[in-house]
């Protein structure tokens, strides 16, 4: 009774739940989901896990919404639930939900197991809750692998494909490398700076620990630039890209574009908190290098996807080439300038999700690329679509012309922003360099239109199915092994229904992009030191 | 009534064109395109002569965080433009609407979306909206000469695409550049309205740079030497409608860019760069005018004569002078109303010697196709600007206007003006007179041709009594927009 009373009385810090929410809701709707995946009957496992995972996201993105006024500093000041944490988590969960439809009787979640798969999406989406609200570098480094363990797992997860596998084995590796960059980085700003907390170092960085700045402290400027290294591995900046084509062709096609968008938000999420705020006292430092960086991403990215002839490669690449015009906002640290950023994050979740949703689509029909023939994510499997299928032509044809740029769709609010920020920011030569890099896009991007619109189809669609007939490689079941079941009328709905939605806003929010203006606004308020 | 319903008409009867039955679709289009041609007239019919500033005007904040405005409005520089796209695309559409084409909903859509783009960039008030209507326009040619186009057409519409998205590009950071740098320079907040832009003007170094982006960006789209590398194949890859629009109305947005945009902008590099653009109209000149007395192709003929006409035009612009602004802005019209009909002739003319637009293998149709022919003589005789053709008004005005800036390029352009006649006649007697060719069947004209060639003809014609009709309206805006500090007051 003793220790009963005495351990009522030791008062717990006080919890801020509701400001947690965003954070614990996707955790507890992934803990639900592993019990629930563990029921027997098929029903269960294939319709009523990924409807659970949809409204584990929904409520997730309905935290974000509630506690979208009220932000708050919480876990002694770890984590920071302001407007820009809650506009990211709810991209996440937007990003999610479209996954989880593109998902929807597919190879990847049938392999891994529904509960499994679902789970570890949201746990993943969970980390990057934690990764973009932290402003400690401890809990930076935490969040960081909460995002990424799951996406390895999940890149393997259709474990009967051979590049899957690779794909997950080599995700985990460089995954693994940029970790080790970063906290090795973490480390020495620490030992710089002597606190692990972002305003703790930005006071450092200004008043340094006898009043005199430490701009200047080559352990701090290591420790920044081993930071950008690791932050830089995660976006897919170049020259730290090079697994991006890779993973991206190998991954199952849903979790690629999940990579593609919510991955890359995270990541420059993080750059700017860490940046803007944390080692803005050093902007002068930092801010060539970055900018080298970027500039060197939007060539490298852009002139790496003109010769692919795979559209997920494809993709990737320009990918790499949009996450060097994103950098350009944070490059410049001004208020203006992490609005860009952020508008442009939202934009390209719309763009990127409406053509990954046509690659589902090709190869629900055509298989992978190396079941044999010309796969699903085969640029020559585009050809004729206009033709066959308009509902899924259309959507690929706008986000494409959204991606290169052309008025009418978002693509082109989003550029016209940041080259506005870097104009502003006194960066004209890297808004040249955009521009540059928006021109050489030009030549992938057409050759998609041109296969879809005015090229006839090449050759006959191959009954390759649905990856059947392939023998496990790694974790075979008895049940997944049993013959594949016809494809699910609901799932061909599921995939043009995210289709024709996110073309749908690329299209609608380029003519009224008001909204997102407001929304990106809101994000960089938090941000009143700057400009 | 306002010019958002004259904007957006087309895009609205291409959706709905969707919805109606398949072979019905050409005639429906073709049809309610002359309902915007009907509403493009009404304007022209309200517009009230002798003032410069703008009217009709519709001013909405469309993105407030970037302080651009839905600014539309009429004004001499774009009353006639507007009223002449929808002539060209009601007869492109009727033209058309005669011929089976391949998926015709999405045509007709594209043709929508083009309309509503172009009149959308002759209307805009605003630099931002005029940059997103000026790449929006290029998207549908896109398309139109990828599917429908012949020969080479996927080559041909890539090299197009990307040569005038690269100008375009240039374009939109010189256009952001010139909004943000205003702001800068004058501590205002953001605006991208012509009428805010004008009284903000930029430093001369800014001016100089932007000047050139802005340059590329319309020197492409004309296009004029050296940035012509697209037009040979790109006109011979499109479709006769589609190519017949770009023709005489694309070409023309750009023409009106440096006369909306460039010039009151940026006067300081105007002045700067000078005697550069009158260089360049001039080489475009004798070069096109030399290829188009060469090439053996009837198609080509019509293509590199516009080139020359274009660059006729610039020069015009570029004299600085309101007698050359005005002959620009009457020779855009003129061009447009030659150059549209001459594509459908030389369709005409293909037909008959068996689908080749070689000239070797036309002559003498003229004996069994006489409408045909006295159709395409006035065509001719307005082409290679006859006195008495409003298109001679046209020329007179530009070499009046060069002449008394700068004399020694006003000489040479005269070349230009003897080299029309050659070519023009030149295709007129090789295709008409001379012996038949090969592989014959003249004819005279069909109903469709017919339908789209002579009202172009009867504009021509009443263009060459009355061509005081299109300088009365011009006149004042242009007068006041050589002169800055006039503008600022009437736009007030």
């Amino acid at each position: 009774m003793i220790t009963l009373a005495a351990a009522a009385k030791v008062m717990g810090p006080h919890i801020d739940w509701a400001a947690l929410s965003p954070i614990l809701v996707p955790a507890a709707a992934g803990c639900v989901l592993l019990l629930v995946g563990l029921l027997r009957s098929p029903l269960i496992r294939e319709r009523v896990v990924p409807v659970l995972a949809i409204v584990g996201f929904a409520a997730m993105l309905g935290c974000a919404i509630w506690r979208f006024d009220h932000p708050a500093s919480i876990v002694s000041d770890a984590l920071a639930i302001d407007k820009l944490s809650l506009t990211l988590d709810m991209l996440f969960a937007v990003a999610g939900i479209a996954t989880v439809l593109l998902s929807w009787g597919g190879v990847a979640s049938r392999d891994a197991g529904q509960g499994e798969y679902h789970s570890l999406l949201l746990f993943s989406a969970m980390g990057m809750a934690v990764f973009v609200s932290s402003q400690n570098l401890v809990t930076l480094f935490v969040g960081i692998e909460l995002l990424s363990i799951p996406l390895y797992i999940l890149c393997a997860s259709e474990s009967r494909r051979e590049h899957s596998l690779e794909s997950g084995l080599k995700y985990l590796v460089i995954g693994s490398v940029g970790s080790a960059t970063l906290a090795y980085g973490l480390a020495l700003i620490y030992g710089a700076t002597g606190s692990t907390d972002f305003s703790g170092i930005a006071g450092a960085i200004a008043h340094g620990k006898l009043g005199v700045g430490i701009a200047g402290d080559p352990m701090l400027l290591t420790g920044l630039g081993l930071a950008i290294a690791g932050f830089a591995f995660k976006a897919s900046v170049a020259p730290f890209h090079q697994w991006t084509p890779d993973v991206y062709e190998g991954a199952p096609t849903p979790i690629t574009a999940f990579m593609a968008t919510a991955t890359k938000a995270a990541a420059l999420g993080v750059f700017i908190r860490f940046f803007d705020m944390a080692a803005f006292g050093v902007h002068d430092k930092w801010a060539p290098l970055l900018a080298a960086v970027a500039a060197i991403t939007m060539i490298v990215g852009n002139v790496g996807a003109l010769g692919q002839s795979s559209l997920k490669r494809m993709l990737g690449y320009s990918g790499v080439a949009q996450a060097g015009y994103m950098l350009g906002g944070v490059v410049v640290g001004t208020r203006l300038g992490i609005q860009a950023t952020v508008l442009y994050l939202l934009v390209y979740l719309a763009m990127n999700y409406s053509a990954f949703a046509v690659i589902v689509a090709q190869e629900r029909e055509l298989g992978s690329s190396d079941v044999g023939g010309v796969g699903g994510d085969d640029i020559s499997a585009l050809a004729g679509l206009g033709a066959r299928n308009p509902l899924l032509a259309w959507p690929i044809t706008i986000s494409m012309l959204a991606l290169a740029g052309i008025p009418g769709t978002v693509g082109f609010i989003g550029k016209f922003q940041l080259i506005h920020a870097l104009v502003d920011g006194n960066y004209t030569w890297l808004a040249i360099v955009l521009v540059i890099g928006s021109m050489i896009s030009l030549g992938y991007y057409l050759r998609v239109i041109a296969a879809v619109w005015m090229r006839a189809p090449a050759v006959q669609p191959l009954a390759a199915g649905a990856g059947g007939g392939l023998a496990p490689i790694a974790g075979g079941s008895p049940e997944a092994d049993a013959p594949t079941q016809t494809v699910d009328p609901f799932a061909i709905r599921a995939i043009m229904l995210v289709a024709v939605v996110f073309s749908a806003a690329v299209i609608f929010f380029g003519i009224f992009p008001q909204p997102l203006f407001d929304l990106a606004s809101h994000a960089a308020q938090g941000f009143g030191s700057l400009l | 009534m306002t010019l958002s319903i004259l904007i957006w008409l087309p895009l609205v009867i291409a959706l709905i064109a969707a919805f109606v039955p398949r072979p019905l679709v050409g005639r429906f289009v073709a049809g309610a395109s002359l309902i915007t041609l009907g509403v493009a007239i009404s304007f022209l019919a309200r517009f009230k002569l002798g003032h410069s500033g703008l009217q009709f005007v519709t001013d909405k904040v469309w993105i407030s965080a970037l302080g651009i405005h839905y600014k539309l409005g009429l004004d001499g520089l774009n009353v006639a433009l507007v009223v002449l796209t929808t002539v060209v695309f009601s007869a492109a559409l009727v033209y058309a609407s005669f011929r089976e084409w391949d998926r015709p909903r999405v045509f007709y859509f594209h043709f929508g979306l083009a309309e509503a783009a172009v009149l959308g960039a002759f209307c805009a008030q605003d630099l931002a909206l005029f940059v997103a209507f000026f790449d929006l326009m290029l998207i549908p040619f896109y398309f139109l000469t990828g599917i429908w186009g012949t020969g080479d057409r996927v080559r041909a519409t890539t090299k197009l695409v990307i040569y005038t998205l690269v100008g375009s590009f240039f374009m939109l950071a010189a256009a952001i550049a010139t909004g943000a740098l205003a702001a800068s320079q004058h501590h205002t907040d953001l605006n991208f309205t012509f009428s805010a832009l004008q009284q903000l003007r930029l430093s001369h170094a800014s001016q100089e740079w932007i000047f050139l982006c802005f340059a590329v960006a319309f020197l492409v789209k004309m296009p004029l030497v050296p940035f012509h590398g697209w037009l040979a194949e790109g006109y011979k890859s499109m479709p006769i409608p589609a190519v017949a629009v770009f023709s005489a109305i694309l070409s023309k947005v750009a023409a009106y860019g440096f006369l909306r945009i460039v010039l009151p902008l940026f006067p300081y590099a105007s002045q700067h760069y000078q005697t550069l653009m009158l260089v360049i109209a001039l080489v475009s000149i004798l070069w096109a005018t030399a290829l188009a007395f060469t090439t053996p192709d009837a198609r080509l003929v019509v293509a590199y004569s516009s080139v020359a006409q274009l660059a006729f035009i610039t020069l015009g612009i570029f004299s600085l002078r309101p007698e050359g602004a005005q002959g620009a802005l009457l020779q855009m019209v003129n061009h447009a109303l030659v150059t549209a009909p001459a594509f459908f002739i030389v369709a005409a003319l293909a037909a008959r010697v068996g689908g080749s637009e070689k000239l070797r293998d036309m002559g003498g149709l003229a004996f069994r196709a006489p409408v045909l022919a006295s159709l395409f003589l006035i065509v001719a005789l307005a082409w290679l600007a006859m006195p008495g053709s409003s298109n001679f008004v046209g020329e007179f005005m530009i070499l009046l206007g060069v002449f008394k800036s700068k004399l020694a390029i006003s000489v040479i352009a005269f070349a230009g003006v003897v080299g029309a006649a050659f070519y023009a006649l030149r295709l007129f007697i090789s295709s008409m007179h001379n012996r038949l060719g090969p592989n014959e069947n003249s004819r005279e004209i069909g109903v469709s041709d017919a339908l789209a060639i002579v009202p172009f003809v009867l504009v021509i014609l009443v263009l060459a009594f009355y061509p005081q009709f299109l300088l009365k309206r011009s006149e004042p805006t242009v007068s006041a927009s050589q002169n800055p500090s006039v503008t600022t007051v009437a736009s007030r």
